[in-house]
């Protein structure tokens, strides 16, 4: 058990480099705290798997150190650092029962029968392996398989943290519910450091206390699944984070208003002039948006196009050619085409170069 | 074109894998099989395509019986979950490829190549190997030569299964226009209700190889003719409770009752299973007529604007879905509340036999 920091970390694959671009992660620095629960998310090619295998020692840094609490441990090997890592497949022994399975890294670190056996009836418990316990690993569905990985992962009461790399992956949607519930209560329970990395952010929202969020090498925000949420620091969150994204559009700013396509919002909060050749645009999530009906005073659109996706519907709507969506759960007052688009200007942010700026509040 | 599965059924020793399933796609329709793994959505497509042939019945193409008919004889195309491209030949040669096996001319080739990359936004890549493409891009080259084909039967078989959360949202959304572009007959197999929902179409609900409801997307979501169906469209899971009904009262044991609203009391003394949405059960009282439970909670999942409450009322699992940020302690005892007007009314032979809407007209 360990808070583990990384200092001014940089890889790149090719070797020490003076060109920024060979480096797949850029400098970075982070610290988690012992019995943390922290998500990498990003895209394919972010650098979170890197970063993961830094950690874990499968890969050596470029640049900087890794510590476990106040050692510096980037040079010790993996086997030394006492890491679990669940991988996206199950890695198990097929022929051994799920008890064997289970067993495996105490027994292989000599520890006793009666230490290990209450040990794996817990876990086996908590997992809803328990009347598969002596049956081979062979003979079970994918889920319960990959049940057995995460089983043997937290067997260890002693691990410095658990890593995740992408493990449900592989996993039907309704197992994945159970296994993201079984997952979050097995993080309260034991309280063991644990860093998941998933490119689906869902999964990271729910399962971490704080995600990182990393884009092309370099990490754009570190907060609660909230904060991302509701703030933004990088239009590249806004975009990631939300399903739909956040709506991001070009406009003009002075001081305290906004022109989108010639129209006029007033903000809640003042803002210093901007530099004219930055690029300049308002932020706002398609939940912060409502329709009234047209002559309302809003933005005037144009519905392009409704899906219903059952829960709520998704409305397309658009103001010449920037277009926007919004999250609704009823459309009946809108009877034509065209309607009012009312931002909720105490969740309207802006954004210069891709970066969110604060103002004065009003 | 138009395809037909005519009380087809396959058998692989004593076991069937496809039982009695029966089926009409018309042109121009995008058609999803949904299902979880080993549902028979991969051995559904391999009969449509001709790769396996039925043990009993017929399949029918614009009315003439291809029961028999190798696939190199049909006019079909299949997207895999895989992206599956030539690795030496450019995104131009790649989709050119199946026109250049028809032997077409250089003029049509250039012009059919120029109309499909189009629609698929890979104008700019059409020079580029695979291997510099992302895996969406990759994707959407496959998805290209599968439509340059001009085949009539288009199959895809989870197709975005290997992408990243938000390529596949772009995907799904940009997919419904190009399918209704082509006019061929899609079949879109996946495990993900979200996505048949995003992508709309028609629905196929398929398990244990049994065809379980098939007609519009929203329709099957919103009126599932039975228990299996709706929880195959439900993600998250849904909430069900068995109630028995006597003397005029529904009674789930002695914890919960259930009023007689609507079409309820009409219904006769039995065993019943009421279901209802994640989403539609609250954590306070929208309603008089809401029916107040006790339940533990299990663990909370946070998404930054809405919140998962994993409860556990008297050993059953239910789910609650609410909006906004409510952090809960494991172990908490929470009040939830049930909407009546939301239920669905299973029989015991998981038949629908009450809807929210005859329940609601009160």
């Amino acid at each position: 058990m360990a808070n583990i920091t990384l200092k001014d970390i940089a890889h790149s694959y090719t070797g020490e480099s003076d060109n920024p671009e060979d480096f797949a992660l850029k400098k970075l620095n982070l610290t988690w705290r012992d019995g943390g629960a922290y998500a990498l998310l990003g895209p394919s090619g972010c650098g979170k798997t890197t970063l993961l295998n830094i950690i874990s020692g499968l890969l050596h840094p470029t640049r900087g150190e890794v510590r476990f609490d106040d050692r510096d441990i980037t040079n010790q090997p993996t086997e030394e650092r006492n890491i679990a890592q669940i991988f996206q497949f199950p890695v198990i022994y097929d022929t051994m029962t799920v008890f064997q399975n289970l067993a495996f890294p105490l027994k292989n670190r000599g520890r006793s029968g009666k230490e290990i056996e209450p040990r794996v009836i817990e876990l086996a418990g908590i997992l809803g392996l328990e009347k598969d316990l002596y049956t081979k690993a062979q003979h079970l569905t994918a889920d319960s398989k990959q049940k057995i990985s995460l089983g043997r992962g937290l067997i260890r009461k002693s691990v410095n943290a658990i890593l995740f790399d992408e493990p449900l992956t592989v996993i039907d949607p309704q197992l994945k519910w159970e296994l993201r519930s079984q997952l979050k209560f097995l993080h309260k329970k034991f309280g063991f450091t644990m860093i998941y990395v998933t490119h689906d952010q869902t999964e990271a929202l729910t399962f971490a206390d704080e995600v990182i969020v990393m884009y092309e090498g370099s990490i754009v925000q570190v907060g609660t699944p909230e904060a991302l949420f509701e703030k933004p620091e990088h239009t590249f969150v806004g975009y990631f984070i939300g399903s739909p994204g956040m709506n991001v559009c070009p406009c003009e700013l002075q001081k305290d208003r906004i022109l989108v396509e010639g129209h006029e919002l007033v903000l809640n909060s003042t803002y210093e002039t901007v530099d004219p050749s930055a690029k300049i645009e308002v932020g706002i999530r398609p939940e912060h948006l409502t329709l009234a009906p047209p002559d309302t005073n809003g933005l005037p659109v144009k519905i392009i196009r409704v899906d219903d996706i059952g829960r709520h519907k998704i409305v397309r709507v658009a103001i010449k050619e920037r277009e926007f969506n919004i999250v609704a759960s009823d459309l009946s007052e809108m009877t034509g085409g065209m309607c009012s688009l009312i931002f909720d200007i105490d969740h309207t942010h802006m954004y210069v170069n891709d970066h969110l700026i604060s103002g004065e509040r009003k | 074109m138009q395809l037909e599965l005519r009380n087809v059924s396959t058998k692989v020793g004593e076991e069937f894998h496809i039982t009695d399933v029966s089926l009409a796609f018309e042109a121009g329709t995008l058609n999803i099989l949904l299902g979880a793994t080993l549902s028979g959505k991969t051995s559904l497509m391999r009969l449509m395509a001709g790769l396996d042939q039925p043990t009993s019945g017929k399949i029918y193409v614009r009315g003439d019986d291809v029961t028999g008919v190798a696939v190199q004889k049909r006019n079909v195309a299949m997207v895999y979950q895989q992206f599956i491209n030539y690795p030496n030949l450019t995104v131009y040669e790649n989709i050119a490829s199946p026109l250049r096996i028809a032997k077409a001319s250089k003029d049509i080739i250039a012009e059919k190549v120029a109309k499909v990359s189009n629609l698929l936004k890979l104008d700019n890549l059409l020079q580029r190997k695979p291997q510099e493409l992302s895996g969406g891009q990759q994707q959407r080259t496959a998805l290209a030569r599968a439509l340059i084909k001009g085949a009539e039967l288009v199959l895809l078989d989870e197709p975005l299964a290997n992408l990243d959360y938000k390529l596949r949202e772009e995907l799904r959304e940009e997919l419904p226009r190009i399918f209704a572009e082509t006019g061929a007959v899609f079949v879109y197999a996946t495990t993900e209700p979200s996505e048949a929902l995003l992508l709309g179409g028609n629905t196929v609900s398929l398990h244990e190889g049994r065809v379980t409801q098939f007609g519009p997307t929203i329709d099957v979501f919103s009126k599932p003719a039975n228990l299996i169906t709706a929880r195959t469209l439900s993600d998250p899971p849904l909430n069900t409770l068995p109630v028995t009904k006597f003397n005029n009262r529904m009674l789930y044991k002695s914890h919960v009752e259930i009023p007689l609203l609507g079409s309820l009391p009409d219904l006769p003394d039995d065993d019943y299973t009421i279901a209802f949405r994640p989403h539609h059960l609250c954590l306070r009282r929208k309603f008089d007529s809401a029916i107040s439970v006790k339940a533990k909670v299990v663990v909370a999942e946070i998404t930054g604007s809405e919140s998962f409450i994993h409860i556990d009322v008297v050993g059953m699992r239910w789910v609650v879905l609410a909006r906004g940020i409510h952090n809960l302690d494991i172990n908490e005892t929470i009040e939830v509340f049930l909407d009546p007007s939301k239920f669905y009314v299973f029989d015991r032979n998981e038949q629908l036999v009450v809807t929210p809407e005859t329940i609601a007209d009160v």
